[in-house]
Formats: C-alpha cells, structure tokens, sequence
C-alpha cells in the first residue's frame, strides 16, 4: 500500500537531512505509528505521501502509483484516495458541522444529493448525530476532531494520515479519538499515524516506527513508545 | 450545474468582499481600454483617410510669371506626354484669382489685398499611382518657366502625421494605465486568495481539481475586466457622438466621416483584450500565490 524506497528529504537551508535513507513498506489495513522527538522527520513522511514535498532521492510509491514521478495536474485526484486529519482540526470556522463535511464532497464534484446521504452517516459514524449545525466554535475540540476525521473518511479513502491528531486534545478525549482511528481502520482503511503521545502507542499496541534523526531507528509489530 | 453555480457566487462574494478595489481596477481598466479602443480607431480613420485623400490627389505645377507662350507650350506636351500622368487641367491666372475670391468671401479684406495678376497660373496634374509624385517631379522640374512643382500629398502627410502623433500618444496612454490595471488586478488576486486561504487549503487537502480552485479567482479578474471594457466603450461611444457627430461637426466633414460600425467593432475587441489580459493575469498571479 506504502512503499518508501531510500527516501531522503534535505530541506533547503537545512544543515542535515529530515529523512536519511528510509526504507519502509505499510500493508493495505495495518495501522501504524510513527514516533520520535519533534523534529526527528516524522511529519515529513506524512508530507511526502501527500506529494506535499518531494524527496531529494528515493521513491515513494502509494496505492502502486509513484508519487516522486507524478505529473501535479494528477495531484487532487491522487489525494482523493488519502484521508488527513492534523493537529489543529483546519475546519472552515463559519461553516457548520454538516457544510465543513459536505464541502469536501462538493469541491470534488460531488452532488448536493450525494451529500444529503453520506454526510449525516459518516458524521454519526464518528459520534456528532444530533450537532450537525453546530459551528465549530459550538464543539469541544474533540468534536472538532470528529469532523476532521468525519471528512477525512466520507471520500472513503484508502489510506488516512493523521499528523498528531491528539496533540491539541486531553487525554480522555484522545482515548475517545483513537477509539474511533481504529474503528475506522477495521473498516479496511490503512492508518498511518504520527505522534509523540506515548500513553496512546502504549494502550493500542500497534505497529511502531521510531525515528530519530532522520533514521529508523525501531520498527516492532506490536510496540509501546520507548 | 452545482459547480457553475458555486463558481458564480464566488466571484461575486469575491468581487463585493473586496469592493473599493475592484472599483479601482475597473476604473483604470476601462481608461486603459477607452485610450487602446480610441487609438485603434484613430488608425482605421488616417488608413481610410489615406485612401480616399490619396485618390484625389493632384500635383501643382505652377508657372513663372514671366513665362512665355513657347514654353507653356512645352510643359504642356511633356505633362501630356509623360507616362505618369492620368490627367490633367490647366487653371489660367484669372481663374486662379476667380477661385481665391470664392475661397476667402468671408474676408474681403484679405481678397482685396490680393491683386488678380499676383496668382500664378498653373497645372493641375493627376498621377496615375500617387506614390510616383516624386518620380514626377524630377521629370519635369528642369523645364524652363516653371514657378514650383507641389505635391498635396506632403500637406496631407503633415497632417496624417499630427494624427499618428496623437494615435501613438492614446496607445502610450493605455499601456501605461494597463500596467496600473495589472499591478491592480494581481494585487487584488492576492487579497482574495488571502482571504480564502482557509477554504484553499482543504480544497487542496481533499484533492479539488486546480481549475475549480482557480476558476473563481480567474473569473472574479474576468468579470471586472469585462465590466471594465464596457465602461470603456461607452466613453468611447459617447466621445465619439459628443464630439465628431456635434461640438467639432466642421472637422467631421475634413476627416471622412467615422463609421458607427467601427465605432461598435471595438465593444468585442475592448471585451475580449480586457477579459483575456485580466485571465492571465490572475492566473500567473494563483501560481505563485496558491501553489499546488
């Protein structure tokens, strides 16, 4: 599903690279975790999936499509088939619940119509029934997430990224948010999420990918933080 | 459907959101088209001009006062003779002074001060081709008697090049607005994209195609670029009725008359260079402002 060949990333200016020679492959419905100190080069994995840098050297193969050598009109079509769910939400703030999902669909060229059916399921999938047309100012942050991931999902994409989904959220709420991470991942979906929250890799016991300093430096089936 | 319908409410949120700068690019919009349309019409006018003046076109070949019947006679044969020459008609000195009276009775003064044998008596030559003037000319100059051999034609050139000065002016004009119209048209591309840099990045995030993120900061520019030709093109019109049709009639009648249909030919043309210069204007500024 996720093929990282000899990837190296050097960002202009930067003295020494983010990613250094990284080899690693991700199946189709495994859930994983990236983990390190910040700025070990974690995010950057989660960037070079999304074709949002490329790399300086390597191969980076999604879905069996290679991304180092796509042509950028074919860029929105690819990210069609990738969920992402970040740290800070980015939700259209004068939006409702309901509009930030269904917008997702519409700006693909999906009809009203579809959206009247799939937006209010995937947003009672992930547990908003009832707070549709709440804004998100009306929404705790873990509701707040829960719209992020609802609109991640409603595409139904092969893969969802999610870039330190619980960082803004309390321990509690984080639980709740990894409850449904992986309700969606039993779905088939492939999660690939990155992290340095240690009590939440401790509880799930999925597969772990430490980095540091741009390396591999731990890659265990069913690991703990560190 | 959904999507053109999408598309249109965004350009107009657009251009309303934004509106102090949008009057401030239509306005230096139109004043660059109004000066590109006027100069393309004051081309089509010195071109027809030229046509129809150049048509009628004689040579002047006046004589010396003092010139005898034996060399009338041989400037007549070798006029007659020349291959040039289409026609010709010989204007004595009484039908010169009859002609001048007739030409300045608004000022007998001024005809009075002028004596019936002071007018030379002259030559009125046609040529076949009006370019061959100066061929002509040297043909015939050396002959004995004649006075001065005048082409009209270095008159109307004067004149033609008063009008090329000022079509050469308008076109300056109008380039040198367009780069304020473009240096607007970007700057408020920036804005709105700006502002709407919230929706971009999950129009990216979710993979919405470029053109349906570009399409309503490429119209918005569109749009002001065509209410912007159209204000132009009024001016132009009204200036044209105002002026050459009413208040300067007298000179209507010197400069051939300016056809409404030129005048109208400019609408599409002011429209389409207002439309396609706004288009790619903002599209170059989306590519280094929304970079995919």
């Amino acid at each position: 599903m996720i093929q990282l060949e000899n990837v190296t990333k050097t960002y202009p200016k930067a003295s020494r690279p983010s990613l250094d020679d990284v080899s690693v492959g991700i199946e189709k419905g495994e859930f994983v975790f990236f983990i390190g100190p910040s700025g070990s080069g974690k995010s950057t994995i989660i960037k070079l999936l999304l074709h949002e840098v490329a790399p300086t050297r390597g191969k980076v193969l999604v879905n069996a499509k290679d991304v180092t050598t796509m042509r950028s009109w074919k860029v929105p079509h690819f990210r069609r088939s990738i969920g992402c769910v970040f740290q800070d939400f980015r939700l259209l703030p004068n939006r409702t619940a309901y509009e930030n999902v269904a917008f997702a669909l519409e700006v693909i060229g999906k009809t009203k119509a579809v959206a009247r059916r799939v937006v209010p399921e995937v947003l009672e999938l992930v547990g908003l029934g009832g707070k549709e047309h709440r804004y998100p100012h009306e929404l705790s942050g873990g509701e707040q997430q829960r719209v992020a991931v609802a609109r991640a999902f409603v595409n139904r994409p092969l893969i969802l990224l999610a870039d330190e989904p619980t960082g803004n959220l309390d321990p509690d709420t984080s639980i709740e948010i990894m409850r449904l991470l992986d309700r969606i991942n039993r779905t088939g979906t492939t999660v690939v999420m990155v992290t340095h929250d240690s009590n939440i890799v401790n509880q799930m016991r999925r597969r772990v990918i430490e980095i540091e300093s741009g390396r591999i430096v731990r890659d265990q089936a069913r690991g703990v933080y560190g | 459907m959904l999507r053109l319908k999408y598309v249109l409410n965004e350009v107009l949120v657009g251009l309303w959101r934004n509106v102090t700068m949008t009057v401030a690019m239509i306005i230096t919009m139109s004043i660059s088209l109004f000066m590109l349309g006027a100069s393309v019409l004051l081309y089509m006018q010195v071109d027809q001009m030229k046509s129809y003046y150049y048509g009628k076109i004689e040579v002047s070949v006046f004589l010396r006062p003092d010139v005898t019947d034996a060399q009338r006679q041989a400037i007549d044969q070798s006029i007659t003779s020349n291959p040039l020459v289409a026609g010709k008609t010989y204007e004595t000195q009484k039908e010169a002074y009859d002609r001048f009276q007739q030409l300045w009775s608004d000022s007998p003064d001024f005809v009075k001060s002028v004596g019936p044998n002071s007018l030379p008596e002259s030559f009125r030559v046609k040529l076949k081709n009006a370019e061959k003037y100066k061929e002509f000319s040297d043909q015939i100059k050396g002959q004995q008697g004649i006075l001065d051999v005048i082409d009209q034609r270095t008159l109307l050139d004067k004149v033609f090049n008063i009008f090329n000065g000022f079509q050469f002016g308008a076109l300056g004009v109008a380039a040198f607005m367009a780069v304020a119209a473009l240096l607007l048209v970007g700057n408020t591309i920036q804005v709105a994209a700006y502002s709407k840099r919230r929706e971009v990045a999950v129009m990216k995030l979710v993979g919405a195609s470029n053109w349906f993120i570009q399409a309503p900061f490429v119209l918005e520019a569109v749009v002001a670029g065509i209410i912007g030709s159209i204000i132009g093109f009024v001016v132009l019109f009204v200036g044209k009725v105002v002026l050459l049709d009413h208040k300067l009639q007298a000179l209507a009648t010197i400069l051939t008359p300016v056809h409404n249909g030129n005048v109208w030919l400019m609408l599409p043309l002011l429209a389409g260079v207002g439309a396609v210069v706004s288009a790619v204007t903002a599209w170059i500024t989306l590519r280094f402002y929304l970079k995919v």
